[in-house]
């Protein structure tokens, strides 16, 4: 697990009410059974730890957590 | 694959609440008694989620101006402002709102959902970038995805979290539109307009505000928050609606920017739909001038609204904001209580809102009143004691207790 990846884990914790197993491959929105507007509240306490910004556009192609892992490292230069 | 196949969650969702009773999505007026009263389940029931603020539906001035349109201009347009032409009650709307607004410029919208759509598409294009806060209503999220600006989404009320998120962005040498509404939806509270103001004059943006509940309600003129506030100067772009306060259907986008106009060959919502029926138009400009004439509908509202608001503080209810306003929202334990004590409120002889998540900020379950100027003391105080039986008895406890 990347440095990212499990940092994105870390905060994704306090979403995941049905204990799933959070890794790279989870989506996010369907294996935690969480609806757009808690995906968007989740993505928002990614740009206050990485101090970066996601806009919204970028969530319709961003499914998995490594696909958000991707995003976050483009915009923190690390990717 | 069924494309309907994904409605699935939904059938079942729907199915649970029925299963609870009545079906809290799909009720039916079946006979409107008065702005405050209609026929439900063929009972008379008190109307306590309507947005009808003003409770001006059944003014007999404004029925008489709808009748007389219908009659000259006939049932309906047929077309779009652009394509079919205007009629002339369109530009006499339009000059009326701009004249009760104090602004330069008014476009009306079919209804207040395409206002939005219409506003945010044609300020904001791909090469620019809307802010918006986190509880906008989603005709504002549907009009920034169909505007193709870069998003990015601020938190609730939260200046400084606008400001961080303006100092973070790339300069990309686009506009940046900033949107924030006069009195949000569901929880009933305002912007701290001063507050995003100062943000303004740091950063440089241009600033629509939505009044959409607080038109007709707020300020020393029911221009809204802006006039309450004070700081209607510093407001760019003013959005409303008139299904609302005004009691028809529509909503409309004003400005002073000497542009304003070639808005209307800007925005899809405005060209390619069918302009507003004459008699919707009419009972507009009608009531409008009531609005303008009879500020003791506003102070009437807010006496209403102070009422319900302390009525319920009084019964330790949990409510959405914590200023009296004319949506008050009452948060509820879970979906299943919730469900449960509105069905219990309406064969009860009282119908307010459900809202539930997605549809509510914070996963929040909530029993959602709109106050009205026609509520009379009696029926707020049913209302409250109604609630008292209901809700703050411990009802939504047991069924989520099972």
């Amino acid at each position: 697990m990347t440095d990212t990846v499990s940092q994105l884990c870390t905060l994704l914790e306090p979403f995941n009410t049905n204990g799933a197993a959070l890794s790279a491959a989870t989506d996010i929105s369907t294996d935690l059974n969480i609806d757009s507007v808690t995906v968007m509240d989740f993505v928002m306490e990614v740009e206050d730890h990485f101090d970066i910004e996601i806009p919204l556009n970028v969530l319709s192609e961003t499914r998995t957590v490594a696909d958000l892992a991707r995003v976050v490292e483009a915009r923190t230069g690390k990717g | 694959m069924d494309l309907l196949a994904k409605l699935e969650a939904i059938a079942q969702r729907h199915a649970r609440m029925k299963a609870l009773g009545g079906d809290a999505v799909g009720v039916v007026n079946e006979k409107m008694l008065s702005p405050t009263r209609a026929l439900i389940n063929g009972r008379e029931t008190i109307l306590a989620g309507t947005n009808n603020y003003m409770g001006i539906t059944f003014d007999a001035e404004c029925i008489a101006a709808g009748q007389k349109a219908l009659a000259e201009y006939g049932t309906g347009t047929t077309g779009s402002r652009i394509a079919n032409g205007s009629f002339a009650l369109h530009k006499q709307l339009e000059a009326e709102f701009a004249a009760f607004l104090g602004r330069r410029h008014c476009i009306v919208f079919t209804t207040g959902y395409q206002a939005n759509l219409g506003m945010m598409s044609g300020l904001a294009g791909p090469r620019d970038t809307i802010y918006l806060d986190a509880d906008s209503h989603s005709s504002i999220y549907d009009g920034c995805t169909l505007s193709g600006a870069k998003l990015v989404r601020f938190r609730h009320n939260d200046a400084a979290d606008l400001d961080k998120r303006l100092s973070r962005a790339e300069e990309d040498e686009g506009g940046k539109l900033v949107v924030l509404e006069g009195i949000y939806s569901m929880m009933g509270d305002r912007a701290p307009l001063a507050d995003f103001i100062a943000v303004k004059k740091k950063h440089g943006f241009q600033l629509l505000v939505d009044e959409a509940h607080s038109f007709g309600v707020l300020g020393p003129h029911g221009r809204g928050l802006a006039d309450e506030a004070g700081l209607e100067k510093e407001v760019d772009f003013v959005v409303g609606t008139f299904s609302k306060s005004v009691g028809a259907i529509g909503g409309f986008g004003a400005g002073d920017h000497p542009y304003f106009e070639y808005l209307r060959f800007a925005m899809r919502p405005y060209m390619f739909t069918a302009s507003s029926s004459p008699a919707s138009v009419a009972t507009s400009i009608a009531a409008v001038r009531k609005l303008a004439a009879e500020p003791q509908r506003r102070k009437r509202l807010a006496e209403n609204s102070a009422r319900l608001f302390e009525g319920f503080r009084a019964l330790g209810l949990e409510l959405g904001c914590g200023e009296a306003s004319p949506v008050v929202a009452v948060r509820c334990p879970d979906e299943p209580s919730t469900i449960a004590m509105w069905n219990a409120l309406l064969r009860a002889g009282v119908y307010v809102n459900i809202a539930l998540p997605p549809g509510t900020p914070n996963k929040l379950c909530l029993l959602r009143c709109s106050v009205s100027a026609a509520h009379s003391d009696a029926d707020l105080d049913r209302i409250i004691e109604l609630f008292g039986d209901v809700v703050a008895q411990g009802h939504g406890r047991k069924v989520a207790n099972g």
